[in-house]
């Protein structure tokens, strides 16, 4: 926060430790409203987490910085808040308003008008009348947008600069009217952590979400199709996933482990464990601690690959999957290599919890070393993970299924589970892989059985 | 005149002449000149005259020969007739028309080409309607001349000779306050009222037969009181309106019409409230070219549709 002559610069504020900058989501008040102090101003989103900010003053907002989707560094400038009592709304152009440094954020400051007809045109200064145009929809167009849940940026306008009109958007609800509503994804659990392939956890400088790395040439779209407006979370997964495909040459390695012995030990805890903890004891838990011992022997799998260094990191912090009715979060447990069996479950169940009430801070979902994922929950039993970059290893648990297997050449029923691991073919080859591997499914097939899990 | 006895005419030269515009020819012939009364040149009398015989019984309809020249009766207008009912408290009614030739576009210049109906539309009390249809025109003048209390019978100068249009013999009326819906649409309304409706009318048909859109045209016909039902419903169902009148902008009809959709009719509006109306210059010119100048065209009309459209 920094005072100026029109009043008190509130900044992007730091959301977490490693947090570099935050993309603004909805705008929750505009300007020229009061706001009281600790009233929420604007959702930021950082990492798929979507914190509102609140006021760290009372007073009268009478500038706005940036625009939804817009990113804007820790400490940059997103608004101004006048504390004082008669206000003139963005009077002055945004570089008075804000200082000269905050301004340089800004695409070019306007000159300053001398009239005091549009003021927010000239606190918005950095857009041009067309662009002003085009996202300034009418009473009309605003009302059905709402009560359509329609993302007017979605729509390509046919009014002057492009602005949506009220025949454009009954259009578009027509459309959707006539499409077949789309299949509810299925419910997850609440105590199963992911069931998807490939893992997200978002770039640590998310790119705008209106900037897709591959523009794709725009799709025909036919009579009676459903169009659809992705979330910022859909987006920024896709635009992620296609990232990490891009920049890590990607390799999947498969093998089996018999899980006998981990299924004795949760047996044996399970019914004490659901009564004590509350929650389900799953196979999670096991494959987590595992994992962590063997990245303790295998460093360079717990390992960024950046430019021709290898950073190894020291911290183990388990990334889990957890599927969401939209979506997909990747929040951590950090130190998990320093937490026993019962420690992880409750972590786990945690943080899927709080993952699916969006209750996550932005430091739950950062700062991962590896990410494990479990798609076996819904039947998997082969997957081909994606890396979440800058990791440089995924793995998930496929299924727990009794099979036929051969030991000591007789046929027994084992319960047996399919590991798939990728890894970053420029950091790590398939001979470091496949012993991480090799030592994930022997530590599962020796798990000791009469190990306690408190 | 023929179906009630009350019903008497008085004006300058209504009688013998038959007025200047010919309304009232042959009147005087067959009613007498009680009942079509030639006054002296005095407008505040013949108001005044009106108000009284009014009183008295009668349903005087008082013609001012050019709208230009009423303010001498503004006061008999404005602080009499306007205000018997509510004065009286509702003992007596003010049952007088004042007709009046208004408008330009006739060559009349600066004193015979006024629109200045919206002086008496901000008068409580004072019914104003302005046909521009000949149906609508008799209809309303019999409305008027049964109406309890005092209504402005605005005639557009260019109508008397340029609308031709079947009218039925028998006695019929068209309700005060009712706006017509001359075309339906669902694009756009325009609302005008006077002779800028068939202006209007040339500029929308221009449009259509390029553009693929249906616009709604509203002749208001009565200006006060106002038809808001018709005017709000079309706006919600277009969401773009346009307001064209002869009369300058500023403190115009077009500016109250343009308040009550912003107030109602918010929520559906696709686009700016968009108003046409005449020059803020003191008087209409004289010379064909100026007079030409002053008055919006049908073209004008035409381009700002399309800047409607496009919005």
């Amino acid at each position: 926060m920094s005072s100026t002559t029109q009043g008190t610069t509130i900044a992007m504020p730091k959301l977490g430790e490693s947090v570099t900058e935050g993309t603004l989501g909805s705008w929750l008040k505009a300007v020229g409203d009061v706001v009281e102090k600790y009233e929420p101003l604007v959702e930021v989103v950082t990492d798929k987490v979507t914190a509102e900010i609140p006021a760290p003053v009372s007073g009268t907002i009478v500038a706005i910085v940036g625009d939804e989707g817009e990113t804007i560094p820790v400490g940059g400038a997103i608004c101004v808040i006048n504390e004082g009592g008669d206000v003139a709304v963005a009077e002055a152009p945004i570089t008075e308003v804000l200082g000269d440094e905050a301004a340089s954020q800004q695409a070019a400051a306007p000159p300053a008008a001398s009239d005091r007809h549009g003021d927010e045109e000239r606190a918005r200064a950095d857009r041009d009348e067309q662009e002003m145009l085009r996202i300034r929809s009418s009473p009309i167009v605003r009302r059905l947008a709402e009560e359509h849940e329609i993302d007017l940026a979605s729509i390509a306008g046919s009014g002057i600069g492009g602005r949506v009109t009220k025949s454009d958007i009954l259009a578009e609800i027509e459309q959707r009217r006539h499409a077949p509503v789309a299949p509810a994804q299925a419910q997850v659990p609440p105590t199963v952590p992911a069931q998807q392939p490939a893992t997200i956890q978002p770039p640590i400088a998310p790119p705008p979400l209106h900037a897709p790395i591959h523009p794709a040439p725009p799709v025909e779209i036919w009579p009676g199709d459903e169009v659809i407006d992705a979330s910022i979370m859909r987006r920024q997964i896709a635009e992620h996933m296609s990232r990490s495909v891009q920049t890590a040459p990607h390799v999947t390695v498969w093998m089996e482990a018999d899980m006998s012995q981990v299924v004795a030990v949760r047996n044996r805890y399970k019914d004490e464990f659901a009564r004590r903890e509350g929650f389900s004891l799953t196979y999670f838990p096991f494959l987590i601690r595992v994992v962590t011992q063997a990245l303790r022997d295998f460093p360079d799998v717990n390992a960024v690959w950046d430019n021709g260094r290898i950073i190894r990191r020291k911290a183990v912090n388990i990334g889990v999957a957890v599927a969401l009715e939209d979506g997909l979060i990747v929040p951590v447990i950090h130190g998990a290599d320093e937490k026993n069996l019962v420690g992880i479950a409750r972590s786990v169940h945690d943080l899927a919890e709080r993952a699916r009430t969006n209750r996550l801070s932005a430091d739950d979902v950062r700062g991962g070393t590896f990410t494990l994922n479990n798609p076996g929950t819904l039947g998997s039993l082969f997957s081909t993970p994606i890396i979440v970059q800058p990791q440089s290893a995924i793995l998930s648990m496929e299924a727990v299924v009794k099979r036929a297997v051969v030991i000591d050449d007789a046929i027994a029923i084992r319960p047996m589970m399919n590991l798939s691991l990728s890894i970053d073919h420029r950091l790590l080859d398939g001979l470091a892989a496949t012993r991480f591997l090799a030592a994930v499914k022997t530590s599962l097939e020796s798990y000791p059985t009469d190990s306690s899990i408190y | 005149m023929e179906h009630d006895e009350r019903v008497m005419i008085l004006g300058e030269d209504v009688g013998k002449r038959g007025g200047v515009f010919r309304v009232t020819d042959g009147l005087q012939e067959k009613f007498g000149e009680l009942r079509v009364l030639d006054s002296p040149l005095s407008e505040s009398s013949i108001i005044g005259v009106a108000i009284g015989a009014s009183a008295n019984g009668m349903l005087p309809v008082a013609e001012i020969q050019f709208l230009d020249f009423i303010h001498p009766a503004m006061n008999q207008i404005m602080s009499e007739a306007a205000k018997t009912r509510y004065r009286s408290g509702g003992d007596f009614s003010c049952p007088i028309v004042i007709r009046a030739p208004y408008g330009g576009g006739i060559h009349g210049a600066l004193y015979h080409s006024q629109s200045i109906e919206a002086l008496f539309t901000h008068i409580p009390g004072l019914k104003v309607v302005a046909p521009i249809d000949p149906y609508d025109a008799k209809g309303l003048l019999s409305s008027a001349i049964h109406d309890p209390d005092p209504v402005m019978f605005l005639e557009h100068k260019r109508a008397y000779r340029a609308i031709r249009g079947d009218v039925p013999d028998e006695m019929y009326t068209v309700p005060i306050g009712k706006a017509r819906v001359v075309r339906e649409g669902t694009d756009m309304t325009i609302i005008s009222y006077g002779w800028y409706v068939q202006e209007v009318l040339e500029a929308v048909d221009a449009y259509t037969q390029q553009q693929q859109a249906s616009i709604e045209v509203i002749d208001l016909r009565s200006l006060r009181p106002l038809d808001s039902e018709t005017i709000l419903s079309s706006v919600i169902k277009t969401g773009k309106v346009m307001i064209v009148h002869e009369a300058n902008k500023f403190g115009g009809l077009g500016g109250e019409i343009s308040a009550i959709i912003a107030e109602e009719a918010f929520p559906y509006l696709d686009g700016p409230i968009v108003r046409i109306a005449g020059p803020e210059v003191p008087a209409m010119p004289y010379a064909a070219p100026l007079e030409k100048a002053f008055l919006t065209s049908a073209d004008d009309i035409r381009a700002a549709i399309d800047r409607l459209a496009a919005y």
